[in-house]
């Protein structure tokens, strides 16, 4: 399990998400992409904390930090879903070419 | 040193297994299995990063994804067509672009990790990450930390306010129409009148 390694399937899983962020039309499908961007951010902050910063404590409190941010963009992306649905009846985001109706 | 080579296959098989399953994401039917093909991705990263040494991070990585993935899965019953997978689904746009986009990040990230020389500073061995981790969120980083948290809060506050039926400017089912701001309205139009209101009770 060489440094390389997790960094390359963190480029990998980050590779999966930016293809399905940019590619699918649903709003949650599209925060799956998301979420998968991050989470390869996380792996490989966790790859580089352990082979090359000497598990320095900061590292781990910057992917906590990480996790908030995942937190967050759900928590927010769930509401803008629910109100978009409700104003707007969109799901995809097909349907939100304009900003004003 | 027997052991490095069940690690080794073991971070394979876990490598392997999320991103199969994070690829399978986007090619399900069914929105809700989605979600889980997500967690089950996730539950392979939250597992390397443990191997990795990083013990608390991964089990809340998995815990919180875990409750996070449930919420999706009833996010998507609720509001998508097609949750079950009961009809073949493939709703994409720009498909081509976003294959090249995301074969380019990953080309280009793979490069990156394999050229550069990165520092070879391990985890001394006996090292209690998680106790470090505990001293650093209630000492050096406790700003940071609690900056999370405060971020967090007005989070959840935004949510509520975002995804509540009565808006600021009347009901959510109707559209909210933001009021213009013309400070003396024309009798027909009742809607600014609150508006108005205010600022004459101000003045």
């Amino acid at each position: 399990m060489s440094l390389e390694a997790v960094l390359i399937v963190a480029g990998g899983l980050f590779g999966i998400g930016l293809y399905g962020a940019l590619s699918q039309q649903s709003f949650v499908m599209l925060m799956m992409g998301l979420e998968l961007m991050v989470n390869a951010a996380i792996l490989a902050l966790a790859g580089l904390w352990a082979a090359s910063a000497g598990g320095n404590p900061q590292g781990s409190m910057l992917a906590v930090v990480f996790m908030t941010v995942m937190a967050v963009e759900m928590a927010m992306g769930f509401a803008l879903i629910t109100n978009v649905y409700r104003i707007r009846k969109a799901d995809i985001t097909e349907k939100l070419k304009r900003l004003k109706r | 040193m027997s052991a490095s080579w069940v690690v080794d296959v073991l971070f394979w098989l876990l490598a392997a297994g999320s991103l199969v399953t994070g690829w399978l994401v986007f090619r399900t039917d069914s929105m809700v299995r989605a979600a889980f093909w997500l967690l089950a991705s996730f539950v392979g990263v939250g597992a390397m990063v443990i191997m990795l040494g990083a013990e608390f991070i991964g089990i809340v990585l998995i815990l919180m994804m875990a409750g996070e993935m449930l919420i999706m899965a009833i996010i998507m019953v609720m509001f998508m067509m097609n949750p079950a997978g009961l009809n073949p689904m493939f709703m994409v746009h720009q498909h081509r672009a976003s294959i090249v986009a995301g074969t380019t990040a990953f080309l280009g990230l793979a490069i990156v990790a394999v050229l550069t020389s990165f520092p070879d500073r391990p985890v001394a061995s006996g090292v209690d990450a998680t106790e470090q981790l505990g001293f650093e969120l209630l000492g050096g980083s406790m700003l940071a930390f609690q900056t999370a948290g405060v971020a967090l809060l007005s989070t959840m506050i935004g949510a509520v306010v975002l995804a509540n039926r009565q808006g600021r400017y009347g009901s959510a089912d109707e559209g909210s129409i933001e009021p213009d701001l013309d400070p003396e309205p024309s009798a027909e139009d009742p809607g600014s009148g609150t508006v108005s209101d205010a600022a004459g009770g101000r003045s």
